[in-house]
C-alpha cells in the first residue's frame, strides 16, 4: 500500500485515523502491527483486510488494485485471499463448528460434499477433528479461537489476518493459537497480527508499530519467539501432535 | 451462493426463533383465514338467495308501491324504503287479477309480527298473509298437511302454515297438522307445515307462518298491502304482462308503482352482494395487512439483533445479494407458512359453519390469499433486508 490516508467524519469532525501509512507486506511474512488504541492500526487493518476503502493512496493486493472496486468486488477477493481471526471469535452463535468453518465455502460457491470435506480438514489441522458439531457456546475461548482460525484458513487464502487474536484468552490457549498461526506463516501463508501486546508481536518476524496514524517504527524482530517452545515449557503435551499434524498436512500440499 | 443455501440458511433462522416466528406467522394466518372465511361467507350467502330468487321461476313480477331505482350500479336504492308511495289495497290486486291478460296468479302480500304460543312455548315469527294461489309464487315446500284455500281466504279464517323452525320449536316430537295454537292471542288451527329452507337476506324463511292475508288484515289491524307478485302464464309474455300492469294502476297510482321481474331482482341483490363480499374481503384485508406489518416490525428487529452476524458473514464474503435474499427468504417463508395454514383454517372453518351460514370457498379467494400472503412477505421484507445488505461490515462486527 502506498501513501494511504483514512479520514473519518465523526459528528462532523474529522479524524485523521491514517496519515499516508505507505508499507509492502510480502508473501510469506509474518507481521504484527502495533500501537496504543487510537494509533490507526484497526483501521490499517480493515484496509489491508478490504473491509474498508482509504480516503486516499494507493491499496494493491497481489498486484491489483482494489481502490476503485465496488463492495460485491471486495466481498469476493475477501473471500478468496483473505481469512479473518478477530478478537472476539465472531462466530456465528447456535450454529456448529464445522458448519461455521464451511460458511465462507458457502459465499464462495463450493458445493456440498467438497465444502464438508474442506470444512473437516481444516478443522482437523487444528485438532478440532472431534468437535465438528460442537456450537461455540460449547467450545473453551481457545477451541473458539481455533474454529475461527479453521474458518480463516479453509478457503486457502494468501494472507490471514489476525485482530488482537489472543485478547480473549487465556496465555496457555493464547500460546496454542500462536502456535498455530506461525505453523500456517511456516506453510507459507502470510499472516498479519494486529495487537496491543509486545509479546505477541514477538512471535512474528517484523513489527510495525502506528502512532497516531504514521508509522514510527518498522523493524524485524531480532529475538523471536517459538510458540511451540514456550508450549513446551509450560507443560503442555500437544506440541508435538499439532507438529505432527500440521506436518503431515505439510508433505501433502 | 444459490437460492438453495439462502433457503437453508432462512429455514434455520425461522426455527431458531420458534416462538417469535409463530407469532409473526399468527398475524398472516389470521389475516388469510379472514380473508378466505369471510369471502366464502359472502360467496355462499350470494349463491344461495340467488339460488332462492332463481328457484322462484323466471315468471314473477314483483309490483311495488313507490318507485325504486332499478337502474343498477347505483346500489344503495334497494332494500331502503321506496320513495314515499301509497299503499296497494287488496282492491288493486283484484283490480289486476281481473284485467291482466297472460297472468296466472295475482298474489297480494302481506307481512307482520307474531308471537306463536302453545302451552308454555313461544317464540316470535313473521306472519305472511297471500291468498290462496300464494303457493303458486312461495318457494317453501309443504312438509305435511295443506295450504289453505280461497274459502279460508274469503272467510278470514283462523288457519295457518308453519314454518319449519316453528314446527321444530312448538312441535318437537308430533304432527302439527290439526293442533291449535294462539297468535297474538287469537286460536289459530295449524293445517300444514313446510320443509327446511334455510337463511337467506331477509331473515330466517323457516321462522315464518303463512295465513290468509285477510287474517292478517284483521289481527294487525292494517290493510295495506305491501306487495303484489304476479305470475305470468309464460315467461316469454313477461314484458308485455309488465306493461299491461303498469298500465292498468296507472290511473290510480301514476307513475308510483315499480313493477320488477325476477332477473332485475336478481341484478339489483348482486351488485349489492357483491359489495358486501368486497366490502368484507377489504376489512380482511386489513387484519393481511397489519399481519405483513408484523412481519416488516420483527424483521427490522431481526436485522438488528443479528447486525453481528451479517458483519461475520459479509467480512467472510457475503455479497449484498447473498445478505438481501437471505433476509427476503425468511420474510417470504413467514408469511408464505402463514398463509398456508391461513387458507387452511380458513377453508375448514368456512367448512364448519356451513350448517349456520351457507360458505363457499372459492379458488380465486385461495389463490388470491396466497399471492397476497407471498406478496406482503416481499413486501415488506425487501426493507429490512435491504437494510441488513447496506450494513458496513466493520460496523456491523463492532455491534454489540
Amino acid at each position: 500500500m502506498h501513501d494511504v490516508t483514512k479520514v473519518y467524519q465523526l459528528e462532523g469532525i474529522e479524524v485523521r485515523a491514517l496519515c499516508g501509512v505507505s508499507m509492502d507486506i510480502h508473501e510469506g511474512e509474518m507481521v504484527s502491527i502495533m500501537g496504543p488504541s487510537g494509533s490507526g492500526k484497526s483501521t490499517l487493518m480493515h484496509i489491508v483486510g478490504l473491509l474498508d476503502r482509504p480516503s486516499a493512496g494507493v491499496v494493491s493486493i497481489e498486484g491489483e488494485v482494489v481502490g476503485d472496486l465496488s463492495p460485491n468486488q471486495l466481498a469476493a477477493l475477501r473471500n478468496e485471499h483473505i481469512g479473518f481471526v478477530f478478537q472476539s471469535f465472531n462466530l456465528l452463535a447456535r450454529t456448529g463448528a464445522q458448519a461455521n468453518v464451511e460458511l465462507p465455502l458457502v459465499y464462495g460457491g463450493v458445493s456440498g460434499a467438497e465444502r464438508s470435506r474442506r470444512a473437516r480438514e481444516a478443522l482437523e489441522r487444528v485438532e478440532l477433528g472431534d468437535r465438528l458439531n460442537h456450537t461455540p457456546g460449547q467450545l473453551s475461548g481457545g477451541q473458539q479461537q481455533r474454529v475461527a482460525i479453521a474458518r480463516a484458513l479453509v478457503t486457502s487464502p494468501s494472507i490471514v489476518l489476525a485482530d488482537e487474536p489472543t485478547g480473549n484468552l487465556d496465555s496457555r490457549s493464547g500460546v496454542e493459537v500462536m502456535g498455530i498461526l506461525q505453523d500456517l506463516n511456516a506453510q507459507g501463508i502470510t499472516v498479519v497480527i494486529v495487537t496491543h501486546d509486545a509479546n505477541v508481536a514477538r512471535h512474528s518476524q517484523r513489527i510495525v508499530e502506528l502512532r497516531d496514524g504514521v508509522i514510527v517504527r518498522d523493524e524485524t524482530v531480532a529475538d523471536r519467539l517459538d510458540a511451540h517452545d514456550e508450549m513446551s515449557q509450560l507443560g503442555m503435551n500437544t506440541a508435538a501432535d499439532v507438529e505432527a499434524v500440521l506436518g503431515t498436512a505439510g508433505d501433502a500440499s | 451462493m444459490n437460492f438453495a443455501e439462502s433457503f437453508r440458511i432462512a429455514v434455520r433462522a425461522v426455527f431458531a426463533n420458534k416462538v417469535r416466528s409463530a407469532l409473526t406467522m399468527l398475524g398472516v394466518i389470521i389475516g388469510v383465514a379472514a380473508v378466505i372465511l369471510l369471502v366464502a361467507i359472502g360467496t355462499g350467502v350470494q349463491g344461495e338467495i340467488t339460488g332462492t330468487i332463481e328457484g322462484l321461476g323466471s315468471n314473477l313480477l314483483f309490483v311495488f308501491p313507490g318507485q325504486i331505482n332499478t337502474g343498477g350500479g347505483g346500489g344503495g336504492g334497494f332494500g331502503g324504503p321506496p320513495s314515499a308511495g301509497k299503499p296497494f289495497s287488496l282492491a288493486d290486486a283484484k283490480l289486476l287479477q281481473a284485467r291482466l291478460n297472460g297472468a296466472s296468479a295475482v298474489v297480494p302480500v302481506a307481512s307482520g309480527a307474531g308471537v306463536l304460543r302453545l302451552g308454555n312455548k313461544s317464540g316470535r315469527s313473521t306472519l305472511m298473509g297471500a291468498t290462496d294461489q300464494g303457493a303458486q309464487v312461495f318457494s317453501a315446500t309443504l312438509g305435511g298437511g295443506r295450504h289453505y284455500n280461497r274459502s279460508e281466504v274469503d272467510a278470514s279464517a283462523r288457519v295457518l302454515a308453519i314454518g319449519y323452525t316453528i314446527k321444530a320449536s312448538l312441535f318437537p316430537n308430533s304432527d302439527p297438522v290439526g293442533q291449535y295454537i294462539t297468535v297474538n292471542g287469537q286460536r289459530f288451527k295449524v293445517i300444514g307445515w313446510y320443509e327446511k329452507q334455510g337463511g337467506s337476506l331477509s331473515g330466517d324463511q323457516d321462522n315464518q307462518a303463512y295465513l290468509p292475508i285477510t287474517t292478517l288484515q284483521t289481527l294487525t289491524g292494517n290493510n295495506d298491502v305491501r306487495i303484489i307478485m304476479i305470475k305470468a302464464a309464460d315467461a316469454t309474455n313477461i314484458d308485455l304482462v309488465r306493461a299491461q300492469a303498469k298500465r292498468i294502476l296507472e290511473p290510480k297510482f301514476a307513475d308510483n308503482i315499480t313493477v320488477m321481474s325476477q332477473d332485475q331482482t336478481l341484478g339489483i341483490l348482486s351488485t349489492v352482494l357483491d359489495t358486501l363480499t368486497y366490502m368484507l374481503a377489504g376489512i380482511a384485508g386489513i387484519s393481511l395487512l397489519v399481519g405483513g406489518i408484523g412481519i416488516m416490525n420483527i424483521m427490522l428487529v431481526s436485522v438488528s439483533e443479528r447486525t453481528r452476524e451479517i458483519g461475520i458473514r459479509k467480512a467472510v464474503g457475503a455479497r449484498t445479494y447473498d445478505i438481501l435474499s437471505q433476509f427476503v427468504i425468511e420474510a417470504m417463508m413467514l408469511s408464505l407458512t402463514g398463509g398456508i395454514i391461513g387458507i387452511l383454517i380458513g377453508a375448514g372453518g368456512a367448512w364448519a359453519i356451513q350448517s349456520v351460514v351457507p360458505t363457499t370457498v372459492t379458488p380465486w379467494a385461495v389463490a388470491i390469499a396466497f399471492f397476497f400472503s407471498a406478496g406482503v412477505g416481499v413486501f415488506f421484507g425487501v426493507y429490512p433486508a435491504w437494510k441488513a445488505s447496506q450494513l458496513d461490515p466493520i460496523v456491523a462486527l463492532r455491534y454489540e
